[in-house]
């Protein structure tokens, strides 16, 4: 029914765009990451981005929708690209698509499809392949050990024997094994850390390249109003506070917050992840309690809980409290007073 | 030794918790029945006895009491329903067979050229919606009548038919948008 | 002069596209043969007829008389014959026909006798009348009764002038500001006097100097205690309850009138027909009407009240494709197919649609909740969530969401990525609920007979039943005293 109702104008905007962009936001990241591990990253990308499209089409086809209008919105394509870039780049091919299908067919169409679902699908599937994998997930390979990009197909794709010596764990993760087994003691934080620097300077291993790159994204993505600062803002606001108030208080113990905003997937879990409108808070006060909650949840998990990183459950656990948030933080009505009383 | 401690604390815990419950059931008791009032308030007050309960409020005693199901109410239809459910903690029940079809109001209309005034239909109308005197022609006021049809069995001339009250630029409401599913979509469109 | 303005939330910036309207000089629209007045042409209650079919009418003569207070009273807007009174097609989006008093025009055009008021002497409950019986409503398309916004409680400090025309391609208070300035100065004049406001702020938004220049010129002439404030080009910024924000910082519910907090507001149309009331005695019976759009010839017309829509697009020459109307701005008006129904008093500008000015509006997808609505909406609601409410039908819940204080201005579904057609989806459930007061109370009153009738049933049994005892006491007695007798009938229990 072609609607009568007023506006007859609108701005040329449509959510296949605001996808584009988040895309094109990603792109340099992809860049960077990809010359610092190898072209295994774009490898990586391309099956998850090939995987998410099939799913996407099966379940829109047993849904009955039309199949060409929703898979043009390109939302799988986003699910699939943060997947391929949450997962280690070396992981088998059967894992990322194991981890695509739990994105799009359980976190996606089962909960109703785009805009229903209560839970972050990338960050679903990074879960659900992390308790279910917790090794192959933990696999990162050692940087600066780069790979013939053949070779690197081979493992992926499971030609060639996954060699430990490739794999290594992640600075994050080098210093979790090091507090578990209490060889940390006074000053030896920064020792191993400088044995991690072989291409960045703070962060560990160049990971601060990729995360800036990241940040850049981010910022991309502010300006053309994709989303909004309070999110992100929030998110780095508030683990740059909780990680310089343990790092003051033992800076042998903790790592200093540069290291933890600039490693692992904080980065992208603030402009990426956090900010998916889907799952996450919609009222301006909500999404800085959201962004809060994230950003203090991941460092409690990556720092005292038994996953290397933990943007992922941080998310989902604040994906849980959404719609509570949303519910106590509802945005005064223009000509109504902030308690509520008309004035 | 461990095991007998447990079991203890968890007997202390229920005893203490089960005491709370019990004195908050004495303190916070309820006076009356209110819960009637209240679904009488969600009934639509036809009285048109479809739910075979003479009238709204017996319904509403026997919804409030469990007795009846909340899904018998045609007028109140799904809306209704929900409303009961939400009410009464209930969960939502589809419609019961004999309500499936849609509520549209329809109002009573007596043919003044056949009435012969025998006031029957005056008696049968719950609401007094009905005008009229015996020997005189009898009509409906239009505002009142609930369409609860109960006039229309008594008419010995059957004079009574209803008629859904015709719509003007006042009454009209915006109609449902579709949705995006499938059918909704029309084909050219699902290409763009 | 600067002033503080206030910023009110969100709004949006669509491309303007009124150059093109706002070129040429008002025209005069050439008169009808034949007029449709519908009788309901303002807010309130529709006037009642006072003329037959058949009977001549003089231009001015009253043919539909206010007998509420919400309510105007309707005029011939030529002279001619009453040809027909009952129902014709109006423009609204049901279709439905409403009633109308149709004229044949005489072609001569004769008013009836003109008299001026002599306000200064009179009380202003008498101006109030008498704008009442000149038919005179809000013309910028809330089409409220003028008279029933003045003399209020509270006393008016601000007098606030609406010519802001924020909606696109409507150039019709630009026209008359520029043209006309001095006649609605005066009328500003008699407002403000009749309001006693300590202020007078005329709101212009920044897109019309020249509109400005003219207003500031007639001002020099008459007093130099007026202001004309410049608004930042926003829509809605015309909206009443975002114009009085951004000027006086006051906020008005929807369920609030502003007279209540000390301000009136009138349209510049309205205080010019006001004028044009109480200096010359002319009722309200012609109305400019921005025609644009897909036409050759974009114009701003003085039409007479009643002339067919279509009749008054041809004038301006539509383009070979186009394929409907819209009445009203782009953002808030009707869209309706190519149509003969009557111009109003509330129609202020008849868009030419076109596939290529106006492209359907995408197939709609799923909410992803990007909040783009909120961000823009003026009234600081969460569109989205009244639209999640309103599609399950659960209109309580969009209620509690402050459904009610939505205005409809349309930001929300120009920005929505989805391409929702949220203000529709609004619509429906504000209808629906709306619906659901009216039976609400239908329900209460047939409540209450019922019972009253259960009551009665029961009074009657209990008188029925006292009348029976007392005729088989009566018996009894009787019996006694004398056995021979019969009983005696029983009396009559009604006095």
């Amino acid at each position: 029914m072609p609607t009568p109702s007023s506006p007859h104008l609108r701005e040329a905007n449509s959510i296949s765009r605001i996808m584009r962009l988040v895309c094109a936001a990603l792109f340099p990241g992809i860049v960077v990451y990809s010359a610092l591990i190898g072209p295994a990253v774009l490898a990586q990308i391309v099956l998850a981005s090939v995987a998410a499209l099939f799913f996407e089409a099966v379940m829109l086809k047993l849904r009955a929708m039309p199949i060409r209008r929703f898979l043009g919105d390109y939302s799988a394509l986003v699910t699939a690209w943060l997947i391929a870039l949450t997962f280690p780049p070396l992981s088998p091919w059967w894992l990322t698509v194991t981890g695509v299908f739990f994105a799009i067919v359980v976190a996606k169409h089962l909960y109703g499809g785009l805009g229903q679902n209560p839970f972050n699908p990338a960050m679903i599937a990074f879960a659900a392949c992390i308790i279910a994998f917790p090794a192959l997930m933990s696999e990162w390979p050692a940087q600066g050990l780069m790979l013939p990009f053949e070779q690197q197909l081979e493992i992926i794709f499971g030609f060639a024997p996954r060699i430990d010596a490739l794999t290594a764990a992640t600075p994050l993760d080098v210093i979790k094994t090091a507090l578990k087994n209490n060889a940390l003691r006074a000053g030896n934080i920064q020792e191993l850390l400088m044995s991690q620097n072989l291409y960045g300077t703070f962060a560990g291993r160049g990971w601060e390249w990729v995360t800036m790159t990241y940040l850049c994204g981010g910022a991309f993505l502010l300006a053309m109003g994709v989303i909004t600062w309070h999110v992100p803002f929030a998110f780095i606001t508030s683990m740059a506070a909780i990680s310089a108030l343990c790092w003051l208080f033992d800076p042998g113990r903790f790592s200093d917050p540069l290291f933890h905003l600039f490693s692992g997937g904080a980065m992208l879990g603030a402009f990426f992840i956090a900010t998916d409108p889907v799952s996450g808070c919609a009222t301006p006060r909500g999404r800085l309690i959201f962004g809060v909650g994230a950003g203090i949840l991941a460092y409690l998990i990556r720092v005292f809980g038994v996953f290397p990183d933990g943007i992922a459950f941080a998310v989902l656990i604040m994906n849980i409290c959404a719609p509570l948030i949303d519910r106590y933080t509802q945005p005064t009505v223009f000509g109504r007073r902030a308690n509520g009383r008309r004035s | 030794m461990d095991i007998l401690t447990a079991i203890a604390v968890m007997a202390l815990g229920a005893l203490l918790l089960g005491a709370a419950l019990g004195c908050a059931a004495v303190r916070f008791r309820v006076e009356g029945n209110p819960v009637t009032d209240k679904v009488n308030a969600i009934l639509p007050q036809t009285q048109c006895g479809q739910c075979g309960f003479p009238g709204c409020r017996p319904y509403a005693e026997a919804v409030a009491k469990g007795e009846a199901e909340i899904n018998l109410c045609p007028p109140g239809g799904e809306e209704g329903m929900r409303k009961l459910a939400e009410l009464l903690g209930r969960d939502c029940v589809p419609l019961a067979e004999t309500v499936k079809r849609a509520p549209k109001r329809e109002i009573a209309i007596i043919d003044e050229n056949r009435c012969i005034g025998c006031t029957l239909c005056i008696q049968a109308c719950p609401v007094d919606a009905i005008v009229g005197a015996a020997r005189q022609m009898h009509t409906v006021v239009e505002a009142l009548c609930t369409g609860c049809e109960l006039c229309r069995p008594p008419c010995p001339v059957e004079c009574i038919e209803f008629r859904p009250l015709p719509e003007t630029p006042e009454t009209w409401r915006w109609p449902e948008v579709g949705f995006w599913k499938k059918e909704d979509v029309k084909p050219e469109m699902a290409a763009a | 002069m600067m002033r503080t303005l206030f910023s009110f939330p969100g709004g949006v910036k669509p491309d303007p596209n009124k150059e093109a309207s706002a070129r040429a000089f008002i025209a005069s629209a050439p008169l009808p043969e034949r007029l449709v007045l519908p009788l309901k042409q303002s807010a309130g209650v529709a006037p009642l007829p006072c003329v037959r079919v058949g009977e001549r009418v003089k231009k001015g003569q009253i043919i539909a008389v206010a007998e509420a207070w919400i309510s105007v009273s309707l005029h011939a807007p030529t002279s001619g014959k009453v040809t027909d009174i009952g129902a014709h097609p109006l423009a609204h989006p049901s279709g439905l026909p409403a009633p109308a008093i149709v004229i044949e025009a005489d072609g001569e055009d004769a008013w009836r006798e003109r008299q001026p008021l002599d306000w200064q002497g009179l009380a202003p409950r008498e101006v109030q009348c008498y704008l009442q019986q000149s038919g005179v409503v809000g013309l910028g398309g809330a089409v409220f009764p003028s008279h029933a916004k003045l003399g209020g409680d509270t006393p008016t400090e601000e007098l606030i002038i609406n010519g802001a025309e924020c909606e696109p391609y409507i150039t019709c208070d630009d026209r008359l500001m520029r043209e006309r300035a001095d006649e609605i100065i005066s009328g500003v004049a008699l407002l403000r006097d009749l309001t006693g406001a300590r202020q007078c702020l005329i709101a212009v938004e920044n897109n019309k100097p020249e509109a400005i220049r003219a207003l500031r010129g007639a001002i020099g002439k008459h007093r130099e205690d007026f202001v004309v404030v410049t608004l930042p080009a926003r829509y809605p910024a015309g909206s009443l309850r975002q114009l009085i924000y951004a000027l006086t910082g006051k906020h008005a519910p929807v369920n609030v009138l502003p007279a209540a907090l000390g301000v009136q507001c009138f349209n510049v149309a309205t205080v010019h027909s006001i004028w044009r009331a109480v200096a010359h005695g002319e009722p309200v019976v012609r109305r400019v009407v921005t025609v644009s759009g897909n036409v050759r010839a974009p114009k701003n017309w003085e039409a007479p009240i009643g002339m067919s829509m279509n009749a008054l697009l041809q004038l301006s020459e539509p383009l070979d494709d186009t394929d409907g109307l819209i009445v009203g701005g782009p953002m808030m008006g009707l869209s309706l197919p190519l149509t003969n129904a009557p111009i109003t008093k509330g129609s202020n500008c008849l868009i030419a649609r076109s596939p290529r000015l106006f492209p359907p509006r995408p197939p709609e997808s799923p909410c992803i909740r990007c909040t783009a609505c909120a961000q823009a909406c003026p009234q600081g609601l969460q569109p989205f969530e009244l639209y999640w409410w309103s599609r399950a039908r659960n209109f309580d819940r969009a209620a509690e969401h402050a459904l009610a204080e939505c205005i409809e201005c349309g930001c929300c579904a120009y920005v929505c990525p989805a391409a929702i057609p949220l203000v529709h989806y609004f619509r429906f459930a504000k209808g629906e609920l709306a619906a659901a007061a009216r039976e609400r109370q239908m329900a209460d009153g047939a409540r209450d007979r019922f019972e009253f009738r259960q009551f009665r049933a029961e009074r009657e049994k209990a008188e029925k039943q006292a009348k029976t005892a007392a005729a088989k006491q009566a018996a009894v007695m009787s019996a006694a005293a004398a056995p021979s007798e019969k009983p005696a009938p029983t009396p009559p229990s009604e006095p």
